[in-house]
């Protein structure tokens, strides 16, 4: 990527076009017009990549310029419980999460795929997914409140006590989750039932024909042939799902005691509430490693690149 | 969309020519239980959406004392009247409101204006960009597209802080460039996205052009553009939308009412709670109306949109 700058620099030189034109090099062309996106690339995505990376060896007050402490946050991370706890926290969350929306997404894209192809049905399904991540989360702060909330009286009124949703250090993660399970899951659907397109009508009409049932032909087609698609579509919501913030930002702010603190929220706090950048730069290089090696983890075992299709 | 979407759905329809020619569509027991789920799900899907108008439509008193009714209870439009600034701070408090200025017009001038922004320009500079890639021929074409492709995979998370403290040098905090920036010129999946069609229109039509003396600027602006017009479209829409929903960036590195956008001004909104209990009727008409126009846009665009995530999401 350096080598543009050196060359667009040296373009009024080479100023002698030849006038035959087809077949000719497109450079001084090509470099024009990919000019801004590779601005936008080196200085919004690469340096804040390396200076991310180097922030987090340094003790970096905002204020007062970085001093380099050398492996010094990640030593502190180490032993810090807090760290620990919003690992554990970010992980339960991931778990139900994705756990519940890949269900249900698998379930609304097969109903799709069984009942009806129509563009209306699958708007609705996209909804949620309209909305920002703020209005879901009010939303169901409202509708899950304690004492006011549609869910608690409807859970009443069949003879549930009333579960304070957002203030129990149990419910809380849960409770998030599923929020994020709504606003995410029709989005899901879409991008496995998109899939379930790829498989040929006649596989399943084959196998009705020898007398499988819907289980059977969901057990041995559908899932089968999904499966490159569906490791797709994991991957995508596990990393999404590792970045929660929002609904946590709006609602909790990471309690009731740390219960909901999830790995963003902490790093947030450690950059904005006590304006150590340097720590908390060591905390999102760990998030991003994280983040890697389940990508890489996940690519292998399920070899995702191939399908049984083809 | 249907470019793009095409050997999908032809093929899916290629099988079943005629909707009578399918021997499954007596109303057998198992398609009455998956119908029963189904509509469960829309159930579950759209509830949410109402109960959002439903307390819009209703009193912070009536709320408290008739939490259960299903229909507005002691119907108001105070709510909306607290959102748009329309009451005076004494009648906010006496109907439960904080009393606290809310600029709206303001943060949907500033959201309109960020999405717009964002998406005008980003579109433009990947559209470029994703030709460079696709049709002119330039050492180190594909090397380059590999830097933009791994770029894909970097997380946000790991950029905010370090793009905070570039922006905060620029002296752009609290500005609605300094939420622009970033997004501005570049989404790797934009380019992606876009190079893929362009490596699909017809090479002909371009070399009838350029034969005609036509350069690759004028063949880039009247033919490529023009003829992707759809896939722009839908780029755009989802781009806009994307920003529009936007917070955590917001978040960070806006302070103050002049560059305040909707998630973040909701997000103070429900942060400034009266003593008295909070002010569901105002904030539920708060969220109506920040989510509202991007439910109007997906309203106009559904089939595109729809259409679209297939693609966008896997290939």
């Amino acid at each position: 990527m350096s080598t543009t700058t050196p060359e667009a620099t040296r373009t009024p030189g080479a100023r002698p076009a030849p006038p035959r034109r087809r077949h000719r090099d497109d450079t001084r062309l090509a470099l024009l017009f990919i000019l801004p996106a590779s601005v936008g690339l080196l200085v919004f995505l690469v340096w804040p990549l390396i200076t991310g990376l180097y922030y987090s060896f340094t003790e970096y007050a905002i204020l007062t310029p970085a001093q380099w402490v050398g492996l010094e946050n990640y030593r502190a991370m180490l032993t810090d419980p807090v760290f620990w706890k919003s690992l554990r926290v970010t992980v339960l969350y991931v778990l139900i999460n994705i756990g519940v929306q890949t269900v249900v997404a698998l379930l609304i894209a097969v109903l799709m795929q069984r009942l009806t192809r129509s563009t209306w049905l699958r708007s609705i399904v996209l909804a949620p997914y309209l909305v920002s991540n703020v209005v879901a989360a009010i939303v169901f702060l409202w509708m899950l409140d304690s004492q006011l909330g549609i869910v608690n009286i409807a859970l009443q009124a069949i003879g549930f006590d009333p579960v304070s949703f957002w203030a129990s250090e149990t419910w809380v993660i849960p409770t998030v989750a599923l929020v994020n399970v709504w606003r995410h899951m029709g989005y899901t659907a879409l991008l496995l039932f998109a899939g379930l397109q790829s498989i040929p009508e006649q596989l399943y009409e084959a196998a009705r024909t020898e007398g499988a049932g819907e289980w059977q032909l969901f057990r041995r087609i559908t899932l089968p042939l999904l499966r490159p698609i569906l490791a797709l579509v994991l991957i995508m919501s596990i990393i999404g799902s590792f970045q929660v913030f929002d609904t946590i930002s709006v609602t909790t702010q990471g309690g009731p005691s740390d219960a909901s603190k999830v790995l963003q929220m902490y790093i947030y706090e450690n950059a904005f509430a006590q304006y150590q950048f340097g720590y908390a730069s060591a905390l999102s290089v760990a998030l991003l490693v994280i983040l890697v090696i389940i990508t890489f983890a996940q690519y292998f075992l399920s070899r995702a690149g191939e399908s049984d299709l083809d | 969309m249907t470019t793009t979407d095409a050997p999908v759905t032809t093929t899916a329809r290629g099988t079943a020519p005629a909707p009578t020619a399918r021997p499954r569509r007596r109303l057998s027991p198992g398609r009455l239980a998956a119908w029963a789920a189904m509509i469960v799900i829309l159930l579950i899907t759209i509830f949410p959406f109402y109960w959002m108008l439903r307390t819009a439509l209703s009193s912070n008193t009536a709320l408290a004392t008739d939490p259960s009714s299903l229909l507005p209870v002691g119907f108001s439009l105070g709510g909306f009247a607290r959102v748009f600034g329309l009451q005076d701070v004494d009648t906010a408090v006496s109907q439960g409101g904080s009393g606290a200025s809310i600029n709206f017009w303001r943060y949907l001038l500033n959201t309109v204006i960020v999405a717009t922004s964002v998406t005008v320009v980003q579109t433009f500079s990947c559209a470029m960009a994703a030709y460079a890639f696709s049709r002119l021929r330039w050492r180190g074409r594909e090397t380059v597209f590999l830097v933009f492709l791994a770029a894909m995979m970097i997380p946000q998370i790991f950029t905010l802080l370090p793009n905070f403290v570039l922006i905060k040098n620029l002296h752009l905090v609290d500005t609605l460039l300094g939420i622009m920036l970033p997004s501005l010129f570049i989404s790797p999946f934009a380019i992606f996205f876009l190079r893929q069609f362009f490596n699909n229109i017809s090479r002909e039509v371009e070399e009838a052009a350029l034969i005609d003396g036509a350069s690759k600027v004028r063949v880039f602006f009247t033919l490529i553009l023009p003829m992707s017009s759809a896939p722009l479209a839908t780029l755009g829409l989802l781009t806009y939308m994307t920003a529009w929903n936007e917070y955590f960036w917001s978040l960070m590195v806006s302070y103050s009412d002049s560059s305040r956008v909707l998630t973040v001004a909701l997000a103070v909104f429900r942060a400034q709670s009266p003593n008295t209990g909070t002010d569901w009727a105002g904030l539920m008409a708060a969220t109506l109306v920040a989510a509202l126009p991007m439910l109007i846009l997906f309203a106009l665009f559904a089939k595109r949109i729809v259409n679209s995530i297939g693609f966008s999401g896997i290939k």
